[in-house]
């Protein structure tokens, strides 16, 4: 009896604590200053878009949303097109060679983003992909390329080898096979990885804070965090933000909850 | 089951040496397309490219005292090695905030996550609810969550100090980020806030992998909650336990684009950890020293990892 008011008891505080805080800047997202300092927890006196448009029409942040609509619409499916190319060919291939290249491409969850960001930042230079989205695109592509190969590869290995044999029989070539049967069959971890990759690209910061100079090529993180600078203790403007950052991830958890689940934890559980 | 005649003839293979031929020239429409050597090529060669090189480009950079933009560099050894653990207090200071950090999210996040996983490995209608309200900050930005915490910490218009007031506690009012001596443990708060939910579901999906018998059994043995806990859940969860924690691990090493949004660009000294210092050192140009910085860095993490497998011996069970 006394376990289960416990169990109760901390369940309750904590989804409070989840709850209160999003609510807060729900609401405080359409109030003034003022309004918010006066009662944080009250209904904002009304639905008046100010704040957003200010944030969309004083700061950029419009043209960062786009900015990042464009590098993660690019990214997700780039890294996943080749990420599953390489852990097709890894499931088919024998021997020392699969094993060598599953290793080479996977070997790289183990270097961090800081670790080789300066030559980067050199290469980038030279190759003319500084304050540019198709740099981070790129930069993107690279870092989470690993772990996409990591969890397709891993996946399409399971794969029964007779299906291939028997579309092999059949006269059908590999690019035919990799379409046809391959794809279809690993749709589960593709879905999971597609999320994770949405996730982590549609949140980055680190690349667009090392690569992006001009504002107008700002993606909606790096946008929030230099609008936070200007603008230090406007919360209600800030919260307008953080909403306009969130909605797309948002509408998608809503809707896409259990695979959201799946595809964060294959990345927490493989990584 | 088409399997199983294959692999016996791969097995018998060696010892009937002269059939051998004649059996493989059957199998050939299972021998391997040289087409597809192509298709992993995109991959290795940007991983190649924009992975590998730079990477150990990092250290021939670490080696010298570029400045990034001058043609002409000198090659120094080890001193910027040597610099960053004695002559720079700003980067022991650093080392120093992110192991504490790394050790406070560890610790907090793994109990925590554990705790609200046993809470809710039943599959019932509130459970579900709950897991996916308690996961729902894994997939905010950072930035983000970042900014809904300085909210709540801010000292003068802040959320923590209104509930406080509310109900009586003034006494219990901070000034949280403002107080150097706390500013870090507030910020693992966040941290263990925006990823318990995550590492709670890695623990769901352990939980239930344990056979519902042996706690029946247990029971009629007369073994009390702790007793079960000790000598079912937690040897079954030890796989689940070294995936949280290492994953835990380099998530809060990692805590750079967190750092920057609660405490600003660059933080305070009190907040500043590894890879926000080497940014700063980036920013300020000394790309040399910045790499030789994020060589330590990526060391440490290295380290740290190793150092946990070998003190926590988690050995996977029930796989």
């Amino acid at each position: 009896m006394l376990a289960s008011i416990t169990r109760r008891g901390i369940l309750a505080i904590y989804a409070v604590i989840i709850i209160v805080p999003l609510t807060v800047v729900g609401f405080g997202s359409f109030k003034s200053t003022q309004e918010l300092f006066a009662g944080p927890f009250s209904l904002p006196q009304s639905l008046s878009p100010a704040n957003y448009a200010e944030v969309i029409g004083g700061q950029d942040l419009g043209s960062s949303f786009w900015n990042s609509v464009i590098v993660t619409a690019v990214s997700v499916p780039l890294t996943l097109f080749l990420a599953s190319l390489a852990g097709y060919a890894v499931s088919r291939l024998k021997g020392f060679i699969s094993w060598a290249i599953f290793g080479f491409l996977v070997l790289g969850m183990a270097i961090p983003a800081q670790a080789n960001m300066v030559p980067l930042y050199v290469l980038f230079g030279r190759l003319g992909l500084l304050d540019n989205l198709t740099g981070l695109i790129l930069a993107n592509v690279v870092s989470t390329l690993p772990i996409a190969v990591f969890i397709l590869g891993g996946f399409m290995r399971t794969l029964p080898r007779e299906l291939y044999e028997a579309s092999s029989i059949d006269g059908t070539g590999p690019w035919r096979t990799y379409v046809s049967i391959a794809l279809p069959l690993s749709a589960p971890s593709i879905a999971a990885a597609a999320i994770f990759l949405f996730v982590i690209h549609w949140n980055e910061l680190l690349y667009p804070l090392l690569f992006i100079q001009s504002p107008g090529n700002r993606t909606l993180p790096l946008a929030l965090l230099s609008f936070q600078g200007e603008f230090q203790t406007n919360y209600p403007l800030l919260f307008a933000g953080v909403i306009l950052a969130s909605l797309p991830v948002v509408v998608a958890y809503i809707f896409l909850q259990r695979y959201f689940v799946a595809g964060i934890t294959a990345g927490a559980s493989k990584g | 089951m088409s399997i199983h005649p294959g692999t016996a003839s791969e097995r018998r293979a060696p010892d009937t040496h002269t059939e051998t031929g004649a059996k493989k020239r059957r199998r050939s429409p299972t021998r391997v397309n040289p087409a597809l050597y192509l298709f992993p090529l995109p991959a290795v060669a940007i991983i190649a490219f924009f992975l590998v090189m730079p990477t150990l480009q990092a250290f021939q950079y670490a080696i010298t005292d570029w400045n990034g933009f001058s043609a002409a560099f000198n090659y120094v050894g080890l001193d910027n090695f040597i610099r960053a653990f004695t002559k720079d207090s700003l980067f022991t200071n650093a080392l120093t905030n992110n192991l504490k950090f790394v050790l406070l999210v560890v610790i907090a996040q793994t109990a925590f996550s554990l705790i609200l996983a046993l809470m809710l490995t039943k599959n019932s209608r509130g459970s579900i609810l709950l897991r996916a309200l308690f996961f729902f900050p894994t997939i905010l930005s950072s930035v983000s969550v970042a900014f809904i915490w300085k909210f709540i910490y801010d000292p003068n218009f802040g959320l923590a100090n209104a509930v406080l007031g509310t109900v009586g506690l003034d006494a219990l009012q901070g000034s949280y980020l403002g107080n150097n001596a706390q500013a870090l443990y507030w910020v693992a708060v966040t941290q263990v806030w925006f990823h318990a939910g995550q590492m709670m579901v890695v623990y769901i999906a352990g939980l239930q992998s344990i056979p519902r018998e042996l706690y029946e059994a247990a029971e009629m043995d007369g073994a009390g909650k702790w007793q079960q806990f000790k000598s079912i859940t937690w040897p079954f969860v030890a796989p689940a336990t070294s995936i949280v924690v290492a994953y835990t691990t380099v998530q809060s090493f990692k805590a750079f684009d967190l750092i920057l949004g609660i405490a600003g660009n660059p933080p305070k000294s009190s907040l500043d950890i590894l890879s926000t210092r080497i940014y700063s050192t980036f920013a300020n140009s000394e790309f040399g020293y910045a790499a030789a910085q994020s060589i330590i860095f990526m060391a440490m993490i290295a380290l740290v990892t190793w150092l946990q497998r070998r003190l926590l011996r988690l050995t996977p069970k029930g796989e």
